[in-house]
């Protein structure tokens, strides 16, 4: 620890920390950061950068960091892409920098650097482009390798995670000292507040200032404010946490870092991180503001870093930045750092500052302090490599160029500041416009659109006086608001602090050669490797839109969002195409402010806890049989039941021949069924089916399609018709929810008149559908009391009787094509009903089946599935079920629309059958269709709709929609050339009892 | 996250609803709709910037629909109001809507 002062800074010196970074061992304090440690022992080198591989350091001591990323760690809990400058140390924490291999200080991509010529802006789109293919076999693994910031771990996270929810009157966003003070000022007038800050202490820039707040230092301030904070009641005050959205209506959001700061000692059964979900009241801003870097030649150097990080270095952790720095500013506030630096023993080899005539009011004392002072000059050129060595500072000639007046200076630290940007990346989030001051060069808060104000740096008020004050103020007014005290602020504490002074805009310094000439690279954007000749380039390329411009070099597109880069990109951009910067225009930002973790957003729904899972009454005894479930939205349904060593084939074709020879079961409880009563009951299913249900009497049941206003099919199913006005339709599984919101939404909003009441049904009856030629058989023997033969209970109708000792509705309807009943119990007595049927159905060979034979059966049989056969385009004509579409109806939804042109079209897509030529070729699902063999690119006329072996027909049979299809009967086409254009021949789409002779048994 | 007042359950967070797109759409008469009209009733909306009259349904509790004025800029919402009931004034309604 070289660098770290004797005494002094906010560090514990009694608790020692062993850490390695980069492979190499190191130690720190309690306190501090990777960043403050690593430059405490004289480390600036962390990383290489995205695309060139330079050297990179750390730039900033926060959550703007945009180049000193490290991968965290190692193992299932290795985390990618953080910020050193925000990794609070621990005992036995290991680090590595991101983009280097194998190290950073030895990197064998850096040649990267010396093709720079080859990666101009725009060079994804310019480099990769043909063909197509070899962007997933050869540009994209390249880019990744080299690029690809860091590693994902490959285990399961072993870590835990959870969120709140949680109201407050008023969220202050930032613990500065305006943030503070809002809160403090807030909660004395007794609202309920919530403070969120993303260090570990609150004080914000208090932290690493020597400035005083009422007599004592700064953080001790803040140390005490934060204790007043926790003694009131209706206060919540959140450290480590970043608050990184803000959406509609007040709705924020917030990353709580718990445990992450104590590595292994992290308690067990604490979760690791927290999302908080806040709703607020009023919102006070007080996020702060970055210093923004200068833009010179090779500004990117290790060892180059902000003015403030450099002072918090300083004063927060003890740590000197090196053994000999030089300041390059175009403002007085920075001033401020050297003196520091120079009143701890540290050595300012020079002060350069841009502005011919500076009138900083500490000047004088460096210079009696002996630093150099070079006004009307800039740094020209940076030299060193993996640290910065010496600078070449160059008088400038006042008109963008320089005068030829050089001089080299050696040092290894170089201190930046080009002023602060205000922090605005929530006000803009929120959909709060922003505002340019020329003067000093910064966007400020303009109007906002949600119930929010913004205090202290973020709102352009840099001095620590009238942070305290405006905090105090809007904190008082937000409570205010919120219905506690009369709006009056507590007296602010008198501060000893100097003011922010002034400051000259100065967009991009001149290197010794012209811009974009020589290997000298002008870093705007530190994380991207986006220079100010990308940027000009841009413009000279005709791009004029800022986020055309940011797209297109990808300037403020990384991790960083651009914090230190996008201001500087901005007025550079602006200057290439001669405009201001307002003209030019800002981009929006969005969340996340910093990165957060998936774990934290994904809580605890993960696993089983994802989504609900829902079982059938019979779930059990699926599971003691072994079944392959298929999850059918949150239902777990039998998919096939394996025996002995059948594979997913041999178990569908036996439960197949099972239901067209004997006897089979299914677990159909899944069906959505929808109780519909009123007086009305009839007129709502006329208008929402196709076909004509006042016709229906009462103890039958009629299949129907439902169509939207726009003709198109999007759900089908049987409805019964229990009595005069009483109905029970059953919809497609997945579809339940979805039919009985429609119903809902046409009775709420189109047709209130009406008088129905429509109750899902859905998990008060089990139901099993018994089919195939013995099921009458199976069912005599549980339904002495019943007459079954096809004269006393025809096809499509409903008798209620005892099934197994139990009261229930049975169905004569089929999905298979074979005799089949469909039993309605009660949903506790489902079991009950699967277990009888078992075992009266045993003598007949009865066999559970799955839904995949259903789905074999019904292909076989011609029964579409809707969302299969159908896509949202296909109206009942194009499925050729215009038997179903009523002639007499007056009006019902969908009958309009088929009247348009479109609907009328010969060449609208038509279910077909398909028959490959060779019957034992099953086309994929999805298989496109085409007209002849040939060399693509081919049109399509179809595709394949739902294709399998069938077991009843011992060949394979397909479902199609083809253009104009029904017409072309007979004919050969093709499968898409991925199947070596499979010939195969249209068919009507039934393929096993047309006439229909098997339903009656 | 919008914040919903619906009618029966008060200010809910929006992931409970579903969203109805804009409202006073009568479906209009099939018998004497030309292909034109039919097809605006079907697709066209106004898409205002500013005040919109739209139906919400709110879907994880009470289940009943309702209509709402809200600002697009803003994502203010003005106004709570029944199915069936006319479009009431809001501020900036004749400026803005359209
Ligand atoms: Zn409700």
């Amino acid at each position: 620890m070289r660098f770290r002062l004797k005494e002094g800074g906010r560090i514990d010196r009694a608790q020692r920390l062993r850490f390695t970074f980069n492979g190499r061992s190191y130690e720190g304090y309690a306190g501090d950061t990777l960043a403050s440690a690593l430059i405490a022992s004289g480390t600036h080198l962390t990383s290489r950068s995205f695309k060139y591989h330079r050297p990179r350091g750390i730039l900033t001591a926060g959550a703007e960091e945009p180049s000193a990323l490290v991968q965290l760690g190692e193992g299932a809990r290795t985390e990618p892409n953080l910020r050193a400058t925000q990794v609070e140390l621990y005992d036995g924490l290991t680090a590595a920098g991101v983009n280097a291999w194998p190290s950073a200080n030895c990197d064998l991509a850096a040649w990267t650097g010396r093709l720079a010529p080859l990666f101009p802006a725009g060079f994804y789109y310019k480099t990769f482009l043909w063909p197509a293919s070899f962007w997933k076999s050869l540009y994209e693994p390249a880019i990744r390798r080299m690029a690809g910031l860091g590693r994902a771990p490959e285990a399961p996270d072993p870590d835990s995670y959870d969120k709140m929810n949680i109201h407050c009157d008023v969220l202050v966003v930032g613990g500065g000292p305006a943030g503070i003070s809002a809160a403090l000022a807030a909660g004395e007038a007794g609202a309920r507040v919530m403070l969120v800050d993303d260090e570990a202490t609150l004080g914000g820039a208090l932290v690493g200032l020597r400035h005083r707040v009422d007599g004592v230092d700064g953080a001790a301030w803040a140390q005490a404010a934060a204790g007043r904070l926790a003694a009131m009641e209706e206060v919540r005050v959140l450290t480590r946490t970043t608050l990184f959205g803000y959406y509609d209506h007040n709705s924020l959001s917030a990353f709580e870092r718990r445990t992450d700061h104590l590595g292994p000692g992290a308690p067990a059964g604490t979760s690791r991180q927290r999302l908080w979900n806040i709703k607020a009241g009023r919102v006070v801003l007080a996020t702060g503001a970055h210093e923004r870097p200068l833009v010179f030649a090779d500004n990117d150097r290790p060892g180059i870093l902000l003015a403030s990080a450099a002072q918090r270095y300083l004063n927060q952790y003890a740590a000197l930045p090196g053994e000999r720095a030089v300041l390059f500013t175009n403002n007085d506030a920075a001033y401020e750092v050297a003196h520091d630096i120079v009143e701890a023993g540290g050595t300012v080899g020079a002060v350069v500052d841009c502005r011919p005539e500076p009138a900083a009011p500490l000047a004088p004392a460096l210079k009696e302090a002996g630093v150099a002072l070079h006004t009307g000059s800039a740094i020209a050129a940076t030299h060193g490599t993996k640290r910065v060595r010496s600078v070449t500072v160059a008088k400038l000639d006042g008109d963008g160029g320089l005068s030829g007046e050089q001089y080299r200076i050696f040092c290894d630290s170089v201190l930046v500041s080009g002023g602060w940007n205000p922090a605005v990346h929530l006000f803009s989030q929120s959909a709060g416009k922003l505002t340019y001051e020329e003067a000093r060069g910064i966007f400020l808060p303009g109007t906002a659109t949600q119930a929010l104000e913004v205090a202290g740096a973020a709102n352009g008020s840099f001095g620590l006086a009238a942070c305290l004050a405006e905090g105090a103020a809007i904190g008082a007014r937000a409570a205010e608001a919120a219905g506690f005290g009369d709006g009056t602020p507590p007296p602010a504490p008198p501060v000893e602090a100097p003011e922010p002074g002034a400051i000259t805009p100065y967009w991009l310094a001149p290197g010794l050669k012209p811009l974009g000439h020589g290997k000298a690279k002008h870093m705007v954007d530190h994380q991207d490797d986006v220079t100010a000749a990308d940027i000009r380039l841009a413009a000279r390329e005709g791009f004029r839109s800022v986020e055309h411009v940011k797209r297109y070099t990808t300037v403020g597109m990384g991790t960083d969002q651009g914090k230190t880069a996008n201001v500087n990109g901005l007025a550079i951009l602006a200057d290439a195409l001669g405009k201001t910067v307002p003209e030019v225009g800002f981009t929006t930002y969005r969340p996340p402010y910093t990165p957060v973790t998936f774990g934290a957003l994904a809580g605890r729904d993960t696993g089983a806890l994802m989504d609900p899972v829902r079982r059938t009454a019979m779930h059990v005894w699926h599971e003691a049989a072994g079944t392959v479930f298929e999850p059918v939205g949150q239902w777990h349904r039998p998919w096939w039941y394996p025996k002995r060593r059948d594979d997913k084939h041999a178990a569908v074709a036996r439960e197949c021949r099972a239901v067209r020879e004997a006897a089979g079961i299914l677990d159909a409880s899944t069906l959505g069924k929808i109780d519909i009563k009123g007086p009305d009951a009839t007129t709502l299913l006329d208008m929402v089916y196709t076909n004509a249900f006042s016709t229906l009497k009462v103890g039958r049941v009629r299949y129907g399609l439902m169509c939207g206003d726009d003709g198109m099919v999007f759900d089908d199913g049987t409805t019964a018709r229990l009595g005069e006005n009483h109905y029970l339709m059953t919809t497609t599984t997945g579809n339940a929810a979805h039919v009985l919101e429609w119903l809902e939404e046409w009775l709420q909003t189109e047709w209130p008149e009406l008088k129905v009441y429509c109750t899902s049904v859905t998990e008060q009856w089990a139901t099993v559908a018994l089919a195939g030629p013995r099921a009458r058989d199976v069912l005599a023997a549980l339904a002495p009391e019943m007459a079954l033969d096809a004269h006393s209970f025809p096809f499509m109708s409903v008798k209620e009787g005892v099934v197994a000792g139990v009261n229930a509705r049975v169905f004569r309807i089929s999905f298979t094509g074979e005799l089949s009943f469909e039993i309605n119990v009660p949903w506790s007595h489902g079991r009950r009903l699967w277990d009888a049927l078992m075992e009266a159905g045993a003598e007949h060979g009865i066999t559970p089946y799955g839904t995949e034979a259903m789905h074999v059966l019904r292909a076989e049989r011609g029964f579409i599935i809707v969302g299969q056969e159908t896509d949202g385009t296909t109206t009942p004509h194009d499925l050729g079920m215009d038997w179903i579409v009523s002639k007499k109806k007056a009006d019902f939804l969908g009958k309009r629309a088929w009247n348009r042109e479109d609907s009328r079209r010969e060449d609208r897509k038509q279910l077909v059958g398909i028959l490959t030529d060779d019957p034992k070729k099953v086309l994929p699902e999805g298989t496109q269709l085409v007209d002849k063999r040939g060399q693509p690119p081919i049109p399509m006329i179809g595709h394949v709709t739902s294709s399998y072996a069938s077991p009843t027909l011992g060949r394979s049979i397909a479902l199609a929609l083809v253009k104009g299809g029904r017409a072309r009967k007979g004919e050969t086409i093709y499968a898409a050339p991925e199947t070596g254009f499979l010939p195969c021949k249209i068919t009507e789409p039934v393929f096993y009892d047309s006439e229909g002779a098997k339903r009656d048994g | 996250m919008l914040w919903i007042d619906c009618p029966w359950c008060g200010a809910r967070p929006e992931s409970e609803f579903r969203y109805g797109g804009e409202a006073h759409i009568a479906r209009p008469d099939p018998a004497t709709t030309d292909d034109a009209g039919w097809g605006d009733y079907l697709f066209m909306r106004s898409n205002p910037k500013g005040v919109h009259a739209e139906r919400w349904m709110h879907r994880e509790g009470c289940r009943r629909w309702f209509n709402a004025l809200r600002d697009t800029v803003s994502n203010d919402v003005l106004t709570i109001y029944p199915m069936g009931t006319p479009r009431p004034d809001a501020p900036g309604d004749e400026a803005e809507g359209g």
